[in-house]
């Protein structure tokens, strides 16, 4: 069952331009999920160093790799990290944290934050969840909703496809739009049947691209759907995971019609991370006065 | 008149050929991805077995999911009908039928002469029904057959949070990492699927007798666990996978 | 009295919250207006599976939420209010005074 298709390369970033030993408060946030883990550490309220990594079987390990990880080769020592947030479906068993806060008011804080006050729809597309969050201009959230039951439109979900098809995941998206037409795509209800039909399609001579197509549309429906469920206003933010599959995220904005869409930098990935960082910071500076 | 019934599961094509309320053959093949050849292949297999030639079949009708694909058929009827008229001639004192497939369970709420009154379903989702089972068994890296005895011996659940075949299995593999025990992994996937399942017969009337059918009846340790989270008994046929072809049989000679 | 009025005007955030899931055969949230709801948990009492507790938000407040065991079969969890023939009863709904809380299926 085990194959290396799945495998995506575990980073950590720093930030060139600034210096840490200058910053007065360093705060961190750890965001455990099912798939990923990232680290996040804010230097007076900016980023200044992050990771992302493959969570393991137990959390307050996974938790601690994503921190080691991050503030590796910078010279930080845990001790010089003045509070910790976590987050994410693990974060009520990380030892390190002073604070847990919910993974869905991480993600709405860190989206406003990378994207802008403009945001109002943050779409979380997690490693085996699904994530709707609405909030206003300061990032607090206003509308959540979230499914976690099944892997149709996950990452866990692409994970399958991408060990069936023999492809690299983070090659899936790019391959998925090198088809001559767009192909009808599979079932959107559950990633077995998709599979099973994925296996008759290749067998009737489809190609991988075009089955993965299939499937990316599948997903992209799938989300969609999810997201009507609460409306979708603007502007518009995808993070997790999967927002890096140019293949889904193209023809969710596709369906969606043209809404208008903020990207999120450095890294949409760790939009949950900073969130938990910034409170980390606000829970700090208040526990100071 | 010797007449047809075809059950085209999401899994497998069931056939079963009838003769004045008389089985002559039963005959199952994998559904594939071409549901009307297999059915063609299955019905010519009983048709062999019985020992009796195309021609003497008068008429056929078709079930199952796949049911509106077989184009041969005469006529094609609802599952949940199939279900309760094949229940109703096997067992006749059952008013409750339950039947849980590849893909999908159903709960039928059945009266004196086999006609439906009631039915509610779990439908489109693999955790529901035998793809379940599959889905662990995989995991555990065993057979089916194996898994059903291992969870028998077992009277403890290990954990299972994941409501959905595909997480579940990813955290069975990481439990089996941490040494728990097999048996009462297989176990709580079994309670699972069977507490699943008694949720949704709930929202019928639940009269006696209770029969269980289709392929995931076969498996002792569903039928144990539906027993435990109905608080009834349940009677399972023999050849209870084959329940709804005979019904489809039945109706076609009416 | 005037300070404590303009705190809870603009300090309490209010959130809608859909708890529950999405699968093959459907959507199937318990929808939750976290501005109607004050924690009463009349509604807690009225659940005959006690698929609902009261709980301290991010923002500390008190609202009602899904219990997390329950969050992913809510179908299977609020059947028992909602038989396929009679009458659909759902008892938390009835139980709540402001109206905080409604079923999507």
């Amino acid at each position: 069952m085990t194959t290396e298709y799945f495998r995506w390369i575990e980073y950590a970033w720093k930030n060139p331009d600034m210096d840490w030993h200058k910053a007065e408060t360093l705060v961190a946030g750890i965001d455990v999920g099912s798939v990923s883990s990232q680290g996040v550490v804010l230097a007076d309220g900016q980023i200044y160093c992050y990771s992302n990594t493959r969570t393991g079987s137990n959390s307050p390990d996974s938790a601690k790799k994503a921190l080691t990880m991050a503030i590796e080769g910078t010279g930080i020592r845990p001790e010089d990290i003045k509070f910790i947030v976590g987050t994410g479906y693990g974060r009520v068993n990380i030892p390190s944290a002073n604070k847990a806060i919910t993974e869905i008011a991480c993600h709405a804080r860190g989206a406003n934050f990378m994207g802008g006050p403009t945001i109002r729809t943050v779409l979380d597309m997690g490693g085996q969840d699904l994530k709707g969050i609405h909030c206003d201009e300061r990032g607090k959230v206003t509308q959540f909703l979230m499914n976690d039951k099944c892997a149709a439109g996950t990452g866990r979900g692409m994970e399958v496809m991408a060990e069936l098809l023999q492809v690299p995941i983070t090659e899936v998206g790019q391959m998925s739009l090198d088809v001559a037409e767009e192909p009808p795509s599979v079932s959107s209800t559950c990633v077995i049947f998709a599979k099973s039909e994925a296996i008759g399609l290749l067998r009737s001579g489809w190609t991988k691209n075009m089955v993965l197509a299939a499937y990316c549309s599948a997903m992209a429906h799938r989300v969609v759907g999810l997201l009507e469920r609460i409306g979708v206003e603007k502007d518009f933010a995808i993070t997790g995971g999967i927002s890096k599959n140019i293949g889904v995220v193209s023809r969710i904005l596709k369906e969606l019609g043209g809404i208008p869409t903020v990207t999120l930098k450095p890294d949409a990935q760790i939009a949950g991370g900073v969130g938990a960082a910034l409170f980390a910071r606000d829970l700090y500076l208040k526990s100071k006065k | 008149m010797i007449t047809a019934g075809i059950d085209v599961g999401a899994q497998a094509v069931k056939v079963v050929i009838v003769s004045d309320g008389k089985v002559l053959a039963r005959n199952l093949l994998p559904t594939g991805f071409d549901p009307q050849e297999s059915a063609q292949k299955a019905l010519d297999g009983a048709i062999h077995q019985a020992g009796i030639s195309r021609g003497d079949v008068k008429r056929i009708v078709a079930t199952g999911a796949g049911r509106k694909s077989i184009a041969f058929a005469d006529r094609n009827i609802t599952e949940v009908t199939a279900d309760a008229k094949g229940a109703n001639k096997l067992m006749p004192s059952v008013r409750t039928v339950i039947d849980i497939g590849a893909e999908e369970a159903r709960g039928i709420s059945c009266d004196a002469e086999g006609k439906v009154i009631d039915f509610a379903k779990n439908d489109k989702c693999a955790a529901g029904a035998g793809a379940f089972v599959e889905s662990m068994a995989r995991a555990l890296e065993i057979k089916v057959p194996e898994m059903i005895e291992i969870s028998l011996k077992s009277t403890k659940d290990a954990p299972i949070n994941a409501t959905c075949a595909v997480f579940a299995e990813s955290e069975v593999v990481s439990l089996i990492h941490t040494k728990i025990d097999k048996a009462d992994i297989a176990h709580a996937v079994h309670d699972a699927i069977a507490s699943r399942v008694a949720s949704m017969v709930r929202r019928i009337p639940i009269d006696k007798d209770v029969a269980l059918i289709g392929g995931v009846a076969n498996n002792a340790a569903i039928a144990e666990a539906m027993k435990k989270h109905l608080g009834v008994d349940v009677l399972v046929p023999e050849n209870p996978q084959f329940v709804s072809a005979l019904g489809a049989a039945l109706a076609a000679a009416a | 009295m005037l300070s404590w009025l303009l705190k809870r005007l603009v300090v309490a955030p209010t959130y809608i919250a859909n708890y529950g899931y999405t699968d093959g055969s459907g959507d199937y949230y318990i929808i939750v207006n976290t501005d109607k709801c004050d924690g009463c948990g009349k509604c807690v009492e009225a659940c005959v599976g006690g698929v609902l507790e009261v709980i301290t938000d991010d923002y500390d407040d008190k609202v009602l939420a899904v219990k997390k065991e329950h969050r992913k079969n809510v179908k299977y969890a609020c059947a028992p209010c909602k038989p396929i023939s009679g009458k659909r009863d759902l008892k938390c709904q009835s139980a709540c005074p402001s109206g905080a809380i409604t079923h999507s299926w």
